[in-house]
């Protein structure tokens, strides 16, 4: 793709590619001519939006009332209620019944035992999933017990378990409902799109206000973020199948309850079990914005950990949210396959009765045994110590040549680049941005695009906003710099993958501050740290999607091409990539929307961009500036997704064409 | 196994039986707001223990730091121990102004601010703490990309803090950059101090850094309301910032309708004061020798009973 030459016969772009390479080259000369009032970004926001969203939010929160009942008892309600199955939950498993508080507190019953809670469950994977899961299960349990974090871990899992559950059951019945009525569908993805990148602290005070300050809080917006990848899957595998089998069910004269559930749920299960795998592991990557909002457990102690700098700490807790979001995922996944396959139901009601005992004699066994309700602190492992001082060691021996680095990105890459993007006049920028939409996708995708970007524009978030994209587009660019060859190279060695899939689910689930701070150390605050962070989060899609690209090429056509005496390099370069194109684009895709939703905790880092506008408006208390930023954050990753959607559609298109 | 559960369930009751010989006013859970830093955790749990000992319900609830007012003004929150005057004089003064919102006197600590350099610093830029020295060695302070300007590294931007205006109001040669989050500002201090590298940066107290790592705040023109908000104020005659930050009291606040509801919770937040010093100890136990804050407030507790029961007067008959 580098030689210019070969435009013309170029697989994805063909002569349009002129056109856009046109309109680059007169939207770069007119940067230079346009008026300087036009240059660069509008001052202010030609129109108040975020007035009028604080307006809006103040009446809905204040004074919305449905038949005489104020939107706000109602939401407080619903609160109230799935605070209790949740509250229930942490009784059980991580504190026990306890009456009275301060000098008067008494324990009157233990929680379940971290022992027998850990074979109930390994008892649970080995059937699943066989003795493999089964002997990770218990290193999990040993893990997260003896390193001294099994209370956290349980509070962690009552609200993750009920947030999956609630995104699970929410994203089924929205996906139904849509498949069911094409006419709502492209309105639901919308919403779900917006749902899915709008960033979590800008709708946090209106929910505050509506949800009450605490944990309930923290669940609503847990379930708003892991939701849309479920309605998503639905979606997808409810339209996947096949035809016939739906004329089979109707010709047995099922009703249409029972072609949802017999048929059509149970083929789609192992496109649904893609969704449940995004489910889980988007849970478990809010639990450290969720507890940083009023939800303990292990995001709470990565946080107290990090605060006092102790990032060994840090790593033990953070490590815990990944051994949780692992097995969790292993077991919801091989429920899903059993599920599809067919439950026997008889061993299973005995199984249960040896759980239960499992749980229940350890338990007891805890009132005369106290290390087997709470492992003594006395014994706890910790790796801590010298985790920090391999930190230390860094810092002191590496820090020149690291220094070296970060100064020459910074002066000869980054600030170029961001101070170049600031530059470009507004209205170039829109009108680029309109024609690449027209050439990719015609007239509808160009309008879509040019709203979606003059949003931003009348909103007064230009300047942000270009901040934004200047450090989205680098770390994209450097995530599928390392994501993509690597996942070509790990598609070609099927040995690695297990390996390749558990460093995968770490990079996803392991909060990324764990990492983040040791890096600002090394790095300093600003933005090569930030760009770290969001490469090291958007990396992982890069890998999926290059393994998956690979991996489903037909092998036909490789064959085919091997039978020509192709070279392994003609091959790869001429049969692979081609036919791998349209998933490497998607893959592109969702490494943009990773590096979107990961621009907030960028902002941690002392960034200067939408991200950092919207976690300001939130300590501020302003509600106004959080949600119109946000919303802009959206549309940024509304207008890269439409490129991208039409460019994979016209690659998928050329891709047939050129093999019928 | 069935015995013990038994005797347990009696000796609670017994227990519970006389030291709930006092009668709380109201069931209704009192929400103690829990902000982020390690000073208010430790006395908030301290709050907890003592009411929950004389049989009040009490939550904890975390909230932001500058979020907070709405939930106090319609009652989402009940008490909270820590207002800081250096950041939320403004705020605070206005959530009080609108009558749903009790000043409930001062903690006690006293709050500072302000820029903060490693001693080790004094050599590279002599005449150090005086602010004055800074305007000579912005080269000692320098990072490639602000060079030749001097490197500040400042709060989150959120904090505010009119450092860029200070800068400008007083000709300093620097630049801010802003840290994202209290630890990641603390992280980079840690890093320079290990290796005895330059760093200029926003530090306050009570917190673990200044305890444990050897500096010095610098001495700007002292604060004066009128530094803030006249211009003609000070050195700089057209510009106002022109001096250090305030140093302040760090107050209790409260939702007002709760005096009605709990008077003798209250009166005990009231009379409830701690010692700067002590503040400082506290977190320390807590920040850098990781205990738990529940162990460090219950240690608290334990040692100064008579002076807890003493400013719970209302509760003792």
């Amino acid at each position: 793709m580098t030689d210019t030459s070969s435009h013309t016969r170029h697989p994805v772009l063909g002569p349009r590619a002129l056109w856009t390479g046109g309109a680059i080259l007169i939207a770069v000369l007119a940067a230079f001519l346009l008026p300087a009032r036009l240059a660069g970004s509008p001052d202010a926001p030609l129109l108040p939006v975020s007035e009028w969203v604080d307006a809006a939010m103040n009446w809905l929160v204040r004074d919305a009332a449905i038949g005489g009942l104020s939107l706000s008892d109602v939401t407080r309600a619903l609160a109230a209620s799935a605070q209790w199955p949740i509250e229930a939950l942490q009784k059980l498993l991580a504190e026990g019944w306890i009456s009275g508080a301060g000098f008067n507190k008494k324990q009157i019953l233990p929680p379940a035992s971290w022992l027998g809670v850990t074979l109930a469950t390994a008892l649970l994977a080995g059937r699943l999933a066989g003795w493999r899961l089964g002997l990770f299960t218990i290193a999990a349990g040993t893990y997260i017990a003896t390193f001294g974090l099994w209370t956290s871990a349980m509070m962690t899992l009552s609200s993750v378990l009920f947030c999956v559950l609630a995104a699970l059951i929410l994203g089924l019945m929205l996906g139904i409902r849509a498949h069911r009525s094409p006419g709502i569908e492209p309105t639901v993805r919308a919403v779900m799109n917006v749902m899915q990148t709008v960033p979590i602290f800008s709708y946090l005070l209106p929910t505050l206000l509506l949800f009450g300050y605490g944990p309930s809080a923290a669940l609503f917006a847990t379930v708003a973020y892991a939701m849309p990848p479920m309605v998503h899957a639905t979606v997808l595998a409810l339209q996947s199948v096949p035809p016939d089998t739906m004329d089979l069910a109707r010709m047995t004269g099922c009703s249409r309850r029972q072609t949802l559930w017999k048929v059509e749920l149970p083929v789609a299960m192992p496109r649904l079990a893609i969704g449940l795998n995004q489910v889980v592991m988007m849970t478990l990557n809010m639990v450290i914005i969720a507890s940083m909002i009023g939800a303990g457990g292990l995001g709470y102690d990565v946080l107290r950990a990090l605060r006092r700098l102790d990032f060994g700490a840090a790593f033990e807790a953070g490590m815990a949210i990944v051994v949780l979001a692992v097995l969790l995922d292993r077991l919801t996944q091989a429920l899903a396959r059993k599920q599809s396959a067919g439950l026997r139901k008889g061993r299973f009601g005995r199984d249960l009765l040896i759980a239960g005992a499992l749980v229940l004699i350890p338990t007891a066994l805890s009132l005369l045994v106290p290390a087997l309700a709470i492992w003594p602190k006395a014994w706890t492992i910790s790796v801590a110590a010298p985790l920090n001082d391999a930190v230390s060691f860094v810092n002191q021996r590496f820090y020149d040549p690291l220094e070296a680095l970060r100064t020459f990105a910074l002066l000869y890459v980054m600030n170029p680049i961001r101070d170049m993007m600031q530059l470009l006049p507004w209205p170039v920028v829109v009108a680029t941005v309109t024609i690449a939409g027209w050439i990719l996708g015609g007239v509808r995708a160009a309008m879509t695009v040019a709203a979606l970007a003059l949003f931003i524009v009348v909103t007064g978030y230009w300047a942000a906003a270009m901040g934004s994209l200047y450090l989205t587009l680098l770390s994209v660019l450097v995530s599928l710099a390392i994501g993509f060859p690597f996942g070509i190279w790990a598609a070609s060695r099927p040995r690695t993958q297990q390996a390749v899939q558990i460093f995968l689910d770490t990079l996803q689930t392991l909060p990324t501050l764990v990492y983040l701070l040791p890096a600002v150390m090394l790095f300093r605050n600003g933005d090569f740290s930030a760009l770290i962070a969001i490469v090291s989060y958007a990396v992982a899609p890069a890998v999926r999607y290059g393994i998956d690209g690979m991996l489903h090429v037909p092998s036909e056509r490789v064959e085919a091409a091997a039978m020509a005496g192709c070279s392994r390099w003609q091959t790869f370069r001429y049969v692979r990539l081609p036919g791998a194109l349209p998933t490497l684009l998607l893959g592109v895709n969702q490494t943009v929307m990773m590096a979107l939703s990961m621009l907030v905790i960028a902002a941690l880092v002392g960034t200067r961009e939408l991200g950092q506008e919207v976690f300001t408006s939130l300590s501020q208390g302003l509600a106004g500036p959080g949600i119109v930023g946000g919303l802009c954050v959206a549309c940024l990753a509304l207008i890269i997704d439409t490129l991208l959607k039409a460019a994979a559609a016209r690659a998928t298109q050329q891709d047939r064409s050129s093999h019928v | 196994m069935k015995k013990t559960f038994a005797a347990a369930t009696l000796a609670a009751f017994l227990l519970g039986g006389t030291a709930q010989a006092f009668e709380p006013e109201s069931d209704q859970p009192i929400k103690l707001m829990q902000a982020d830093w390690t000073s208010s955790l430790v006395d908030t749990e301290i709050l907890n223990i003592i009411l929950s000992t004389f049989g009040y319900t009490v939550e904890k609830v975390i909230a932001d730091d500058s979020a907070r007012y709405p939930g106090f003004e319609n009652g989402d929150l009940t008490i909270a121990l820590e207002t800081w005057q250096t950041t939320q004089d403004k705020a605070f003064n206005a959530s009080v102004a609108t009558g749903k919102v009790l000043d409930m006197g001062e903690l006690g600590p006293k709050a500072r601010e302000d820029w903060w350099y490693p001693s080790y610093m004094e050599e590279l830029c002599p005449g150090l703490p005086d602010w004055t020295a800074l305007k000579n060695c912005a080269e000692a302070f320098a990072a490639p990309e602000t060079a030749p300007k001097g490197r500040y590294l400042g709060a989150p931007v959120s904090w505010g803090g009119f450092d860029e205006e200070r800068i400008k109001a007083l000709d300093l040669p620097f630049e801010v950059v802003h840290a994202g989050t209290d630890a990641a500002m603390f992280a980079e201090l840690r890093a320079a101090y290990e290796r005895k590298a330059p760093i200029l940066l926003w530090v306050y107290k009570p917190h673990w850094a200044p305890s444990v790592y050897d500096g010095k705040f610098v001495e700007f023109p002292p604060y004066e309301e009128a530094c803030y908000s006249d211009p003609s104020w000070g050195l700089n005659k057209d510009m106002a910032y022109d001096c250090g930050k305030p140093q302040g009291w760090i107050k209790k606040m409260a939702w007002a309708e709760g005096e009605k509801i709990w008077p003798c919770a209250y009166d005990i937040t009231r009379k409830f004061t701690m010692d700067g010093d002590e503040v400082g100890k506290l977190v320390y136990e807590v920040d850098v020798n990781g205990r738990t804050v529940e162990d460090v407030a219950m240690e608290w507790a334990k040692a100064n009973e008579a002076k807890w029961r003493d400013w719970a007067a209302c509760a003792a008959n």
